[in-house]
């Protein structure tokens, strides 16, 4: 027989293991944050993945920083001088600059770092094919000596795209561009707490105190990086509606990609702010396998172009919200200054099956299999592979739609080797808006061949175009050289763009400052 | 007794070794790639193939092979591809998790669920029988991440009364936290093995019930309960602790989805983790340790059998 006593004992135990959830540690100092994935590394010059990139952010620090125009400004440089060929570079680092381990930031440490930079980035490496030396004139000073004028170089040094030329301790810069560091030392405005490294769990960064804060506002990764947290907690969160109900319940602050089903729900939510993260959203791409039939032959990868509906992708993609998406008869970022429609018109007006027909018929072509590798467990490529499996089959082919994780799809694309064989025909990705302002950062556009991205296209006319953009002297003909690029790009299908979307970013009313940009913009932002 | 604990232990050699082969011959012939991942969607075929290189997966099977069985022979389960750090360390921080959502899990199922099949079968054919059954109907049909969800939406998110998500470490001085990080965790990972265990608990009950000694005490006036708890029970307990043991299998299934449901830190959000980026040497030591566990589990089932029935003997 249960006794009164008893029962009431009972339900105070109870009642205290179910008071109101209030937050842990909801300081204003401390900012919880959920990244768009999980944080498995964190060398963002070994690696692009952006979520390494957005945390090596906080820990490690550029020599120029763009702002949210695109340009270029000193971040740990004090400035530079340039001779009038565009040949000799020589720039001065700040005074007082210090790594988190307290060593002194020197010009060798720079020196190291961007030797390790330049052998995997597209721009550092057309540096280092124009490079007599690079050399540490003293501690603060440092030069590159050309052997060509490169007009990009603080663009180069300050870019936002993977890999970065982030500025690491000459030990760890020493370490293999193709191997992961293992050691996080930096010398940006967070410290980076490897003890309490949960990797796929959390991530922790805590301010460093001997940051030096440049007078300037801060714009996106120009200015001054003020940090307003002491602590900064990346909570890595694989389930969609948990980070959503966290948001909404207070355990986290901001949200970096709520997926498009729950933002209706987060709107509706007082406490919560939504908007658009990156103004320079992203492009979806189809990409094609100029190597094997059918798409090694142009008119095949035309027809596909002729029946292409990118409202079709886009409305699989982000839904029926016109905000969020536009068509886009371009390979580059539209909203940008030297965005451009030249040669885009196949993509535009009624979409053309019967042509497209005509075209496979001429090719004799019709009836040709099709192997559609889709990764079904990435939203994105799984709602554009179903939409081009569609297509495929209106315009006459015949489909074999593999449908595999991203795993499977990262390593299958490298393979060059007939579908039959366990090569591929298509697959499905999308790039960042402010990876395709430009040529430089664009390793998707290049037409270069066997040495081109995955699809391995090949125009001799594309990558001519790419080198006079490197060499344009002034914005016209940047625009000019840019024009000429989209159009050859048009005529040689190097791949096939879906459109153009933005995603959704989320977080509490308690932060303030939160910007939009290609990255969390987390210097600037406080907790009330 | 003690012979037979050595002697099963010992065999657990093979088992683990037979594992340790098929695993990694699985995950050598699967497709994907770690480098590629590194490498990011940004970077070139020659950038994947020289990371490829750099991390030695383009060496054949066999030196792979031996290299990760003499690693582990010295009880080195390797280096994490991604993060560098020693897989042990990793699973290490992430045990404590894992094992506390699984022991309160089995806590919470058998002391719901026992009680309930044994009131099943004694009010066998009434109302409570029918709702301990159609209790044990819905925990079977209802997937763990559904069950989550709505625990998370009416307990965490609508009434405020745990969190929705996350782990704290348990301490003796205060263990509320922990307990109200995993209660929620642990009745959705829970609900299909209360079915079960009721199920089968109904089930032997109702054959023991039958049985000539339980008249024989009934006859004799012994009471209702000392017949169900003392003489019924301890006699069906058998097949109750076998399910037990069977389900653990069921259970560390469940845990995984249920760690990403509620932002768990646990082993199985680690080692899906590392499925999906391909990270070999976490995959590889996880599932070693896993079926290491598995086989220990079912020794101490096979050693309860002695408790319940002193016929059994080894």
């Amino acid at each position: 027989m249960i006794q009164r006593r008893d029962f009431l004992k009972t339900a105070a135990a109870a009642s205290a293991l179910a008071l109101p959830n209030i937050a842990r540690g909801q300081g204003a100092k401390l900012l919880r944050f959920v990244p768009q994935a999980n944080l498995s590394s964190l060398d963002a010059v070994a690696g692009t993945q952006y979520v390494v990139r957005n945390a090596a952010f906080l820990i490690w620090d550029t020599l120029y920083g763009v702002d949210s125009q695109l340009t270029p400004k000193p971040q740990m440089c004090e400035g530079h001088t340039v001779d009038a060929a565009l040949k000799t570079w020589t720039f001065k680092l700040r005074p007082g600059l210090k790594f988190h381990d307290g060593e002194k930031v020197t010009s060798k440490d720079v020196v190291a770092s961007l030797n390790r930079w330049m052998v995997r980035d597209t721009m550092g490496q057309i540096i280092k094919t124009r490079l007599d030396a690079l050399e540490a004139l003293d501690d603060l000073t440092f030069r590159f000596r050309l052997n060509q004028p490169f007009a990009k170089m603080l663009f180069a040094l300050g870019k936002n795209n993977a890999p970065v030329a982030f500025i690491m301790p000459e030990r760890i810069a020493n370490t293999d561009p193709f191997k992961l560091i293992s050691e996080y030392v930096g010398s940006g405005p967070m410290r980076f707490r490897q003890d309490q490294w949960v990797p796929g769990a959390e991530a922790v960064f805590e301010r460093f105190a001997d940051y030096s804060v440049r007078p300037e506002p801060g714009d996106w990764l120009a200015g001054g990086k003020k940090m307003y947290f002491d602590r900064i907690e990346w909570k890595i969160m694989p389930d969609a509606a948990t980070a959503g109900a966290a948001l909404q319940s207070g355990e986290v602050d901001w949200w970096e990609t709520p997926i498009a089903d729950l933002v209706p729900l987060l709107k509706k939510n007082k406490n919560i702010s939504v908007d658009i993260a990156d103004p320079f959203g992203n492009i979806g791409a189809l990409r094609m396998n100029h190597l094997q039939p059918p798409f090694n032959d142009v008119r095949a990868r035309k027809a596909l172009l002729m029946g292409l509906d990118q409202q079709d992708y886009m409305q699989a993609v982000v839904g029926d919200n016109p905000d969020l998406w536009k068509r886009l008869p371009s390979y580059f970022t539209p909203g940008t200054p030297f965005y451009t429609e030249e040669g885009g018109e196949i993509l535009k007006g009624p979409r053309n099956y019967d042509g497209a027909k005509k075209l496979l018929a001429e090719a004799g072509l019709l009836g040709a299999k099709v192997t559609l590798v889709v990764a079904t467990d990435v939203g994105i490529t799984k709602a554009q592979g179903d939409v081009t499996a569609d297509l495929l089959k209106r315009i006459g082919f015949e489909v074999d739609f593999v449908a595999t994780d991203w795993g499977t799809v990262g390593a299958r694309r490298a393979k060059k080797d007939p579908p039959s064989q366990g090569g591929w025909n298509i697959f499905h990705t999308w790039h960042a808006g402010a990876d395709c302002v430009n040529p430089a950062p664009y390793t998707a556009l290049d037409a270069g061949g066997d040495k081109a991205w995955f699809g391995w296209p090949k125009s001799d006319e594309v990558q001519a175009d790419i080198l006079k953009w490197y060499a344009a002297p002034d914005a016209a003909a940047e625009k000019a050289a840019m024009a000429a690029i989209n159009k050859a790009s048009f005529e040689n299908v190097t791949y096939a763009p879906t459109g153009f979307f933005l995603l959704y970013q989320a977080w509490r009313n308690s932060l303030s400052g939160v910007v939009k940009a290609p990255f969390p913009v987390f210097w600037g932002v406080q907790k009330s | 007794m003690f012979a037979y604990i050595v002697r099963r232990i010992v065999a657990t050699i093979p088992v683990v070794a037979i594992v340790a082969l098929f695993i990694f011959s699985l995950l050598y012939f699967a497709p994907g790639d770690p480098a590629a991942i590194i490498a990011g969607d940004q970077a070139s075929p020659a950038d994947v193939e020289r990371i490829r290189a750099s991390l030695g997966l383009d060496r054949p099977f066999v030196v792979r092979f031996a290299e990760w069985s003499w690693q582990v022979l010295h009880g080195d389960l390797g280096v994490s591809i991604f993060t560098n750090l020693p897989v042990t360390k990793m699973i290490g921080q992430r045990i404590e998790p894992t094992v506390s959502l699984m022991l309160l899990t089995l806590l919470l199922a058998i002391s719901t669920a026992v009680p309930l099949g044994v009131l099943a079968a004694w009010k066998q054919g009434t109302w409570i029988d029918r709702l301990v059954m159609m209790i044990a109907v819905s925990g079977f049909s209802v997937p763990v991440f559904v069950v989550g969800y709505i625990l998370a939406y009416v307990f965490a998110l609508s009434l405020d009364w745990f969190p929705v998500q996350g782990y704290t470490p348990f301490s003796l001085s205060d263990p509320l936290p922990w307990l109200r990080n995993l209660i929620l965790p642990a009745m959705a990972l829970g609900l299909a093995f209360v079915a079960l265990i009721a199920r089968i608990t109904r089930a032997t009950m109702l054959e023991v019930l039958s049985q000539d000694y339980i008249r024989t005490a009934r006859a004799k006036g012994v009471g209702q309960r000392p017949i169900l708890f003392l003489h019924a029970l301890k006699n069906a307990a058998v097949p109750i602790v076998t399910i037990i043991g069977i389900g653990f299998a069921g259970l560390i299934g469940g845990a995984v989805v249920t760690e990403s449901v509620f932002a768990i830190p646990g082993v199985g959000r680690l080692v899906v983790d590392a499925i999906l980026r391909r990270d070999y040497p976490i995959i590889q030591g996880v599932v070693l340790i896993l079926s290491f566990v598995y086989v220990l589990v079912n020794l101490g089932v096979d050693l309860l059998y002695t408790l319940f029935d002193p016929r059994i003997r080894y």
